[in-house]
């Protein structure tokens, strides 16, 4: 009977190598997969136990801090911002996960990084619990403050984006709708389930959507900027002239393409590029299109930041683009960025910082610095030139022209002893533009001649003014006190 | 090599008296040196969990592994009085797997406590109560060595414990509910007062008491050959009975008692005792086929057997299914977080494992201890494993090969069964990992086989007893020529 137990004996043998090799499987090589379900519990649990790095803005001021508390979670993440701030801070929550900087920044804030490698080992050799790092943010107090308060004065859907032309630091996101953050960081899972329901609903006007880098609109009139620059590069200046219509019939096609209440742009036949800058003309501008054609209009658009699909502030941002443009009616609308024109507030604000920063496309950035546990720099984010947009000579050109567009556009809240450059849109989106109140846009930066603040402004649906809507009236103030903000508290 | 054997103990004494000048070592010692590291590694184990649970630590924490330690030496002197050449690494192994048991048992109880359950009631603490298991276990395990002398008594009354085996197995599957309730949707519990027991961990021992001297008896019957088919010699259709009995038992406690585990674990023995009776290939491709056979029909049948298959095809989307795979997810969540080192004893998570002191605490140790000591822990069933089969394989009778045989193989085999559900090898069925999960029916059934593997290996070391030395007489070739007389 040997022979048959010795045989059992390798079964056993074998059902244990078995296991062995099972177990391999689960805990070493596809531990990952398991580890990182999103029913897996134990790693946020894990980052809850730890003490999360701070984030604050430039000037020090915290705006996303931890509580320590005696319940199983142990630190409860407090925004003392708030609504303000919450669509660059995102949320950080036990049942919904985390969103914006609590997400792109979250292996640093919850001290994993690498770069915080150093620290975790000195950590475990003194017996301390290991800490999060900190950020810091670019974003100015006043600046962001200023443009929350602007889109909240009148309960507006929106957006603004400022930016530090020479830098690329992002000085204000502001986005509205907003929430409260803490309600969804709460420890009571009670109060985190009725606030997420609360803001998903279907009436909330989707207050955790951050515009500024997630939602995508027709560009409408601020388009034109990027339609003269190309123009500019083909070797037109701000004399060439172009139709003065007050409407044209869209090649290939027998719909029109009508300016503005479908005034002519000037008296003449024809009007100067700044001319139709200034007054927004779309026939001009179509006719423009027209004439540079889908590929000199499409390369200078990316040259200005479009078509980037891994552009990351570090939150990602949708990417921007001018659509197929199959036709040629297709690339008259084009040149007035309705059609399939996509853009996010962040990319328009982009553009801005770019003529304003003679042409030198720099990369947009939210974190200015990552601090350690014990507030030491560990890495500090350098400006970054990405490509020239624009010779100098045309983005000077450019800027003039968007001078004369300050000066011909209406609304509220000018700058006092300070010259503006900007380009308002009004932008038609939906099945009927006479039943959808179009999108007001405004992108300006100033001082026009030194450009420190570079800034775009979204009011979806007309603000307050509905179907009369326009960028003036309802984008610019907003723009304008922001840039204000930022000028006179130097 | 071993110790010298301890002066004026009976056993070694007879030794010295039946074989002169060639006394085999007992190893007694090298059993106690090993036992005492078995228990240091538990008190450590201990240390470590009250560490991480930020207790504080006292003295208390080395009496409680002093007393371990005494609990497993008295065990140990039962060992030398009773049966001194038992192999000596199977109680340390137990003494180790145990006492990990108590360690996180009490570290579950620590995870658990103050949890309200849904239906108000909040935990209560099982690790002192498993510990007064593990001392009456370890009272039936001195009381089996000193009680059976030789194994081959057992032999002798094989069909009553057949029968009482059966009767206990099929039990729960047929009694009312008010006195064998389903719990976890298994009825395998009998409450007797305030007593649950689980008859079916000891029927387990009884029933294979009863195949091994049943095949030994009638061994003869199976080897003869029926027709032979594919190259192999295919058993006459009267001989199949108890296979087919076993099998149908098997389908029985699978229908009645709903409990998967146990039955793959009854028939898996069945089948290998017979194997080892008969050494035919042809009883356990039979057996299989009928097992398959009858886990298809059953799978077609019946929604539980179902479920597990559905579980462990794919546990994540059937996670929030009711019976669907939670536990299953959880336990993998638990092993594959406790990676390569662990998280370290008492800083695990297991009170997001469901049964976790029962079916899934090898899941609490291997997110624990990681895949070292999960690795560790496997290793430990095997040695034990092997240790009792080496038993079967030098003792000299073929009731003591087939019954060490088969115990060794039900650990084994159990330990694939639950570690393998556990881990998503095989689906998951539920039953016990001996002497680590808490219930006291299983350990002191467990406690009962391990006395039996080590009186048979006791056995199979043992100096031979010879009779009576026969006076020396040189061959018949080697005398002297003896010059006889021719008569005259």
């Amino acid at each position: 009977m040997n022979t048959p137990l010795r045989r059992v004996g390798m079964a056993m043998m074998v059902m244990i190598l078995l296991l062995l090799g099972n177990a391999t499987w689960v805990q070493v090589i596809n531990a990952d997969e398991w580890r990182k379900n999103a029913y897996n519990r134990r790693v946020l649990l894990d980052e809850y136990a730890r003490k999360r790095g701070l984030i604050t803005v430039a000037d020090g001021t915290v705006i996303a801090d931890v509580k320590e508390t005696s319940d199983r979670l142990r630190f409860l993440r407090t925004y003392g911002a708030g609504k303000a701030y919450a669509p660059v801070t995102g949320y950080l929550s036990v049942t919904y996960g985390t969103s914006g900087m609590e997400r792109a920044e979250n292996d640093l804030l919850n001290g994993s990084d690498d770069r915080l490698f150093a620290r975790r080992v000195s950590a475990l050799i003194t017996g301390r619990d290991p800490v999060g790092g900190n950020v810091q943010l670019t974003l100015d107090a006043k600046v962001q403050q200023t443009a929350y308060d602007q889109l909240t004065a009148k309960g507006f859907t929106g957006s603004v984006v400022a930016i530090k032309p020479d830098t690329g630091e992002i000085l204000a996101m502001a986005s509205t709708p907003s929430y409260d953050p803490n309600l969804l960081a709460s420890h009571d899972v009670n109060e985190q389930a009725a606030a997420w329901k609360q803001l998903n609903a279907d009436d909330s006007g989707d207050p955790l959507l951050n515009r500024a880098t997630q939602a995508l609109y027709p560009a409408g009139s601020t388009l034109k900027v990027v339609v003269a620059a190309a123009a500019l590069a083909d070797g037109k200046n701000k004399d060439s002239q172009y139709t003065a219509k007050g409407s044209i019939t869209l090649p290939g096609s027998t719909r029109p393409l009508p300016n503005f209440n479908g005034t002519p742009c000037g008296p003449g036949e024809t009007v100067s590029m700044e001319t139709a800058l200034a007054k927004s003309c779309n026939t001009a501008f179509g006719e423009m299109a027209g004439q540079l054609g889908a590929n000199k209009l499409r390369r200078q658009a990316e040259k200005f930041g479009f078509n980037d699909p891994d552009l990351t502030v570090p939150l990602v941002v949708e990417t921007s683009t001018l659509g197929p443009i199959p036709d040629d009616a297709a690339l008259y609308q084009t040149g007035i960025g309705q059609r399939d024109v996509q853009i996010t507030p962040l990319e328009n604000a982009v553009i801005a910082a770019t003529i304003a920063n003679n042409g030198k496309r720099m990369q947009p950035y939210l974190v200015s610095k990552i601090l350690g546990p014990d507030l030491k720099a560990i890495d500090e984010t350098d400006p970054d030139e990405v490509e020239t947009a624009m010779s100098t000579a045309n983005a000077n050109a450019l800027r003039d022209m968007m001078i004369q567009s300050e000066i011909n556009t209406g609304g509220e809240g000018r700058l006092q002893n300070v010259q503006v450059a900007s380009k308002t849109g009004t932008a038609e989106h939906g099945v009927d533009v006479t039943k959808n109140n179009p999108h007001a846009w405004y992108i300006a930066f100033a001082p026009a001649q030194k450009p420190e603040i570079a800034i775009a402004v979204i009011v979806e649906d007309g603000g307050d003014r509905g179907l009369g809507a326009t960028g003036g009236k309802v984008a610019a103030p907003i723009g304008r006190a922001v840039m204000n903000a930022y000028l006179a508290g130097r | 090599m071993g110790s010298p054997a301890p002066a004026g103990e009976g056993s070694a004494s007879v030794a010295t008296s039946t074989s002169p000048g060639l006394k085999a070592p007992t190893r007694r010692g090298t059993e106690l040196v090993m036992l005492s590291f078995a228990a240091g590694l538990v008190t450590l184990a201990l240390i470590l969990v009250e560490l991480n649970q930020e207790r504080s630590l006292s003295l208390r924490i080395l009496y409680l592994g002093l007393a371990y330690l005494g609990l497993f030496a008295c065990a140990h002197l039962a060992v030398r009085r009773w049966a001194p050449y038992a192999d000596p690494a199977i109680l340390p192994c137990v003494a180790l797997l145990n006492g990990l048991g108590l360690v996180v048992i009490h570290r579950i109880d620590l995870a658990l406590e103050g949890t309200v359950f849904p239906d108000g009631s909040t935990w209560d603490p099982v690790a002192f109560k498993q510990v007064i298991w593990t001392g009456i276990g370890l009272l039936l395990f001195a009381a089996t060595l000193k009680f059976l002398p030789d194994h081959r008594m057992l032999a002798r009354f094989g069909y009553t414990f057949g029968l009482v085996g059966l009767v206990a197995l099929l039990l729960p599957g047929v009694l009312p509910g008010f006195i064998a309730p389903t719990i976890n949707g298994a009825k395998i519990w009998l409450r007797i007062g305030p007593l649950s027991i689980q008859p079916g961990e000891f029927a387990k021992i009884l029933l294979m008491v009863f195949f091994a001297a049943f095949l030994v008896s009638k061994r003869d019957l199976f080897t003869v050959a029926g027709r032979r088919f594919l190259g192999m010699d295919l058993p006459r259709a009267r001989d199949l009975g108890p296979l087919f009995a076993a099998w149908g038992v098997t389908v029985a406690v699978m229908v009645l008692q709903k409990d998967l585990g146990s039955s793959l674990l009854f028939f898996g023995i069945v089948l290998v005792l017979l194997y080892i009776a008969t050494e035919r290939a042809a009883w356990v491709v039979l057996g299989l086929g009928l097992f398959s056979g009858g886990a298809i029909i059953a799978w077609k049948l019946f929604t539980h057997v179902q479920q597990r298959v559905a579980n462990w095809q794919d546990p994540i989307a059937r996670y929030d299914v009711v019976g669907g795979g939670y536990q299953i997810s959880q336990s993998l969540f638990a092993l594959a977080t406790g990676g390569i080192g662990g998280a370290g004893l008492g800083a695990g998570r297991p009170e997001m494992i469901p049964e976790s002191n029962t079916d899934f605490i090898t899941a609490v140790i291997g997110e624990e201890l990681g895949f070292i000591g999960f690795a560790a822990l496997l290793l430990v069933y095997m040695i034990f494993a092997l240790r009792g089969l080496r038993g079967a394989i030098s003792v000299r009778d073929s009731f003591g090969k087939l019954l060490g045989g088969g115990l060794a193989f039900a650990v084994c085999f159990q330990v694939f069964i639950v570690v393998g559900g556990i881990t998503k090898l095989i689906p998951m069925t539920g039953i016990t990992a001996p002497f680590l999960s808490y219930g006291g029916s299983s350990l002191l059934a467990n406690y009962i086989l391990v006395a039996l593997l080590l009186r048979i290996s006791a056995a199979a070391r043992a100096p031979q007893r010879i009779a009576k030395p026969k006076p020396q007489q040189p061959a018949i070739a080697d005398q002297h020529t003896v010059m006889v007389e021719r008569p005259k």
